[in-house]
């Protein structure tokens, strides 16, 4: 077994008088997609922001070895870790390319990458990001990370409140994006899970309840309806 | 931080508290002072002057950590409403021909318009917002002061105290010792009301507004009129604590309507610590000492062996009182009341503006 | 109508200069929500550093003047950068301690130029062309005047062309909307805020000798006097929003010069008056920021 590249241990987060995360931890090994899964509110995007930076946390997070805990966001964007966020999180006011140009950081050029899966967004590269639709919206913010060179990509519910043919455009892009970079993404849509995670870890009450393989636990009925809240087949819209 | 909790004392806090506002009553009978830090005995003119204004800055500082330390509002307009009382009073008096009593009920009718008005405008917008505001009303003082329109306010030269109209035992030298302990007095009633209203219904509202303002919204709570209500209630205490200045100092001049005036209001409640009622009464009281004292302290040998590129500086007792402030947030954020382990609101204050400008995460 | 052009000239220069002061208080408040106190204080470091430049001996000519709004550009840059990197940048994260800790700067800067400089107010030297006067429809303009209204011109042209053509104004722009998304592809917002303050510095401090000629004389609350009302700018123009602060300036500064030709000081309360207009129609501003 070599090193995995993400190792969370004892997260912790404390927001505003709340235990959100209650010493959350697992393992991301090397390639391949790991889905981070639970009811809403345990803890899912909070997992993600500690591991970004983006909330203050205690405990060890290490990539590749070595400790990001504590790091400034920006940092550890720069040692190979990408963020889709939940809500997409465009910048309106800017153009599409603005947005683009904004995130790709020196030396990386994966503008082909790019354009070849969104070739919508090559077409709409002058128009603001807000006047963007929600599916347009999300593969900007996919955009985003993926013309970089990163390591991780974290994906936190990219297919959220969009239709089901877009939804299958994300989950193809996803399916891409995994054979470069390896991914933990939070999802609710189980055929998007099924589909492209090989890894579960699943959170409860800011604790981690399960670990183990993706399909074999969508395929446990009981066991996904009891950890998710919903089964197999009412959980896919 | 300042979480640490109280030490306990021998004395209790209510103890203590008498104690030290008995020594305060008796002070103006003590024949004796402290050589080189007060300007003669306490029982001088002079010195009680300075301190009756030094308890009137006290007492102004705790009327605005009720809008600062409890209601969480950065507010930058406060001394407008001491300016109201400093002015509205000698106006009603000198123009109007007003008695003394019912010149100070207008003058307290007058601030509390004044604060209710300038609250209703500044709260439609929060935070930092808040502050640019509130600090662009209070140039309204200024200006109108210094326009004096109708030769109301005396513009530039201030307007002096018609001494015949007011009681007989606040005129004169002799009657200074009265005027510290009408000072004194006022700052025991602004406590008293200060602490009362902390601790009434909307008093608590305001604070847990602070604390979370989307939980207590979500608990029924209406921010507007109960931060309206503690703004005006402050703002009206400000007024009366203007009208004693006015008292001890027989004239009003156009100092009290200037901006630097409102930032000092502020320091003076920072320096003793944000919500900590005596903390900030020390604060006041020894923001005012410290602003007077200091160009005495200037000529003392110590500063004047200095060479030249520190004793200049040294001279500007706003530089210095600048420089403590600016060493008190960096270092000391629970002011004088934080170093006692006196456990303050600074930090919570300061968490609760942040929460305002920063998304909270969601949980999810 | 000779005195409308007057006034409107006046007015023009005098939002010129809430400009030069506004626009850097405004686009430090849009990106990290910073309020600097202080910044009036950096017009007035800034106007205090022409005046020794200027003080140099001899009658001040072109060149001489080109080098006094250098140096206080320069002086209000580097003030800028100080205070930043030794007050701001400690407490970062913590945007009440910030503007606390600027208040207490901004008293001990006006009382430490009181103390070196003196609190009367001096004569400031402006070339000849600046006291001369123009004859327009009939008003009589002093150059002073045109060159305040054409630095402000320029000012905001470069801005908009760095905030519109250069990585860091994209930076900027993306970092007022929102700014912890910014941090979230890898860029340290804190450099480009480093940059923003010493932007805002330099077109203060420049604004200071600015001043100094429009008002022909400098005094020690020079700055920190039009600062309340660059405030009022930016609470009218919306918080964070460049255009806006541009054309609250210049309403703001119409609107004074025009009605305290009535009496002086009715302007002054005009503004405040259509501050709390404002603040009853749209309280985020007239240009709403993209940061709300």
């Amino acid at each position: 077994m070599s090193s995995p590249l993400l190792e969370v241990t004892d997260l912790h987060v404390r927001i505003g008088g709340s235990h959100i995360l209650q010493g959350v931890g697992f393992t991301v090994a090397k390639g391949g997609v790991t889905a981070l899964l639970g009811r809403n509110g345990v803890g899912k995007t909070t997992t993600i922001k500690a591991v970004m930076g983006l909330v203050r946390s205690t405990g060890t997070i290490t990539l590749d070895g070595a400790a990001i805990g504590g790091a400034r966001t920006f940092a550890i964007v720069r040692r190979g870790v990408g963020y889709v966020p939940e809500d997409r999180e465009v910048f309106a006011g800017l153009t599409v390319g603005e947005n683009l140009r904004l995130a790709r950081l020196d030396g990386a050029d994966r503008w082909d990458l790019v354009f070849d899966l969104f070739p919508e967004l090559k077409k709409r590269l002058g128009q603001q990001a807000g006047t963007l639709s929600g599916g347009q919206q999300q593969m900007v913010s996919l955009a985003r990370v993926l013309l970089n060179d990163h390591r991780l990509l974290l994906v936190d519910e990219p297919t959220k409140g969009l239709a089901p043919k877009v939804v299958g455009e994300v989950a193809d892009a996803l399916a891409r994006a995994a054979e470069i970079a390896t991914l933990v993404l939070v999802e609710q849509d189980l055929k998007v899970v099924r589909r492209l995670a090989g890894d579960a870890v699943v959170l409860d009450h800011g604790q981690v309840v399960h670990t183990g393989d993706a399909a074999a636990l969508l395929a446990d009925e009981e066991l996904t309806r009891r950890l998710l809240g919903v089964g197999m087949s009412e959980g896919a819209a | 931080m300042t979480q640490s909790q109280p030490k306990k004392a021998a004395l209790g806090p209510a103890a203590l508290g008498a104690i030290a506002l008995a020594v305060a009553a008796v002070l103006p009978l003590i024949p004796v002072g402290v050589k080189g830090i007060m300007p003669g005995p306490f029982s001088t003119a002079g010195t009680l002057q300075l301190l009756a204004v030094c308890l009137v800055f006290g007492a102004l500082a705790l009327t605005y950590d009720l809008v600062f330390g409890r209601a969480g509002l950065l507010s930058f307009g406060h001394a407008l409403f001491f300016a109201t009382g400093v002015y509205a009073c000698n106006i009603a008096i000198v123009h109007a021909g007003l008695p003394f009593v019912p010149a100070v009920l207008v003058t307290l009718v007058v601030g509390a318009a004044v604060a209710a008005l300038v609250g209703a405008l500044s709260l439609r917008v929060k935070g930092i917002a808040f502050a640019m505001v509130t600090l662009a009303f209070a140039q309204a003082a200024s200006v109108l002061v210094l326009l004096n329109p109708g030769h109301y306010t005396g513009g530039e030269e201030g307007l002096g105290l018609d001494a015949t109209a007011i009681p007989r035992a606040f005129v004169g030298v002799v009657n200074t010792r009265n005027l510290y302990w009408l000072a004194l007095a006022l700052l025991v009633l602004v406590y008293a009301i200060v602490r009362w209203t902390a601790r009434s219904e909307p008093g608590r509202a305001a604070e847990a507004l602070r604390e979370n303002e989307q939980r207590a919204t979500v608990l029924g709570i209406a921010s507007f009129p109960v931060r309206l209500l503690l703004f005006t209630v402050a703002g009206t205490l400000a007024t009366l604590c203007g009208i004693v200045y006015l008292l001890a100092i027989g004239s009003s001049t156009h100092q009290v309507t200037d901006s630097h005036f409102s930032l000092t209001v502020l320091v003076m409640v920072v320096l003793g610590g944000l919500g900590s009622r005596w903390g900030v009464v020390v604060g006041g009281v020894l923001y005012h000492f410290l602003d007077d004292r200091l160009s005495a302290l200037a000529t003392t040998a110590f500063v004047q062996d200095l060479p030249a590129v520190l004793r200049a500086p040294l001279s500007q007792p706003l530089f210095l009182l600048g420089v403590i402030f600016i060493v008190v947030v960096l270092f000391l954020p629970g002011g004088i009341a934080g170093a006692f382990g006196h456990r303050t609101h600074q930090a919570a204050a300061i968490e609760g503006l942040l929460g305002r400008f920063r998304r909270a995460p969601k949980p999810g | 109508m000779s005195t409308v052009i007057l006034l409107a000239v006046t007015g023009l220069a005098l939002g010129a200069l809430y400009f030069l002061i506004a626009a850097g208080i405004s686009l430090a408040f849009g990106l990290m929500h910073v309020l600097n106190f202080a910044h009036g204080a950096f017009l007035t470091i800034g106007a205090y550093a022409g005046y020794l430049v200027a003080s140099g001996g001899g009658d001040v000519g072109t060149g001489r003047f080109v080098l006094m709004l250098a140096a206080g550009t320069l002086a209000g840059a580097l003030a800028a950068v100080v205070t930043e990197l030794l007050l701001i940048r400690p407490l970062y994260g913590n945007t009440h301690a910030q503007l606390l800790v600027t208040v207490g700067l901004s008293l001990a800067l006006v009382a430490l130029i009181e103390e070196l400089a003196g609190s009367d107010a001096r004569g400031y030297h402006s070339p000849g062309w600046a006291n001369a006067t123009t004859e327009i429809a009939g008003s009589a303009i002093r150059g002073s005047r045109f060159l305040a209204i054409g630095v402000a011109v320029l000012v905001l042209a470069a801005l908009v062309v760095f905030l519109r053509r250069t990585r860091y104004g994209l930076i900027i722009r993306a970092g007022v909307e929102n700014r912890s998304m910014v941090t979230a592809l890898g860029i340290d917002v804190r450099r480009a805020f480093t940059l923003v303050f010493a932007l805002g510095g330099a077109a203060a401090g420049l604004g200071g000798v600015i001043a100094g000629s429009y008002f022909g004389q400098v005094e020690p609350r020079v700055g920190t006097g039009l600062f309340i009302y660059a405030l009022i700018v930016i609470v009218i123009g919306g918080l964070g929003s460049l255009t806006g602060t541009a054309v609250a300036a210049v309403l703001v500064g119409l609107l004074q010069q025009f009605l305290n030709y009535y009496a002086a000081g009715v302007g002054d309360l005009s503004v405040l008056a259509l501050l709390a207009l404002v603040l009853l129609a749209r309280p985020a501003g007239l240009f709403r920021s993209t940061a709300s």
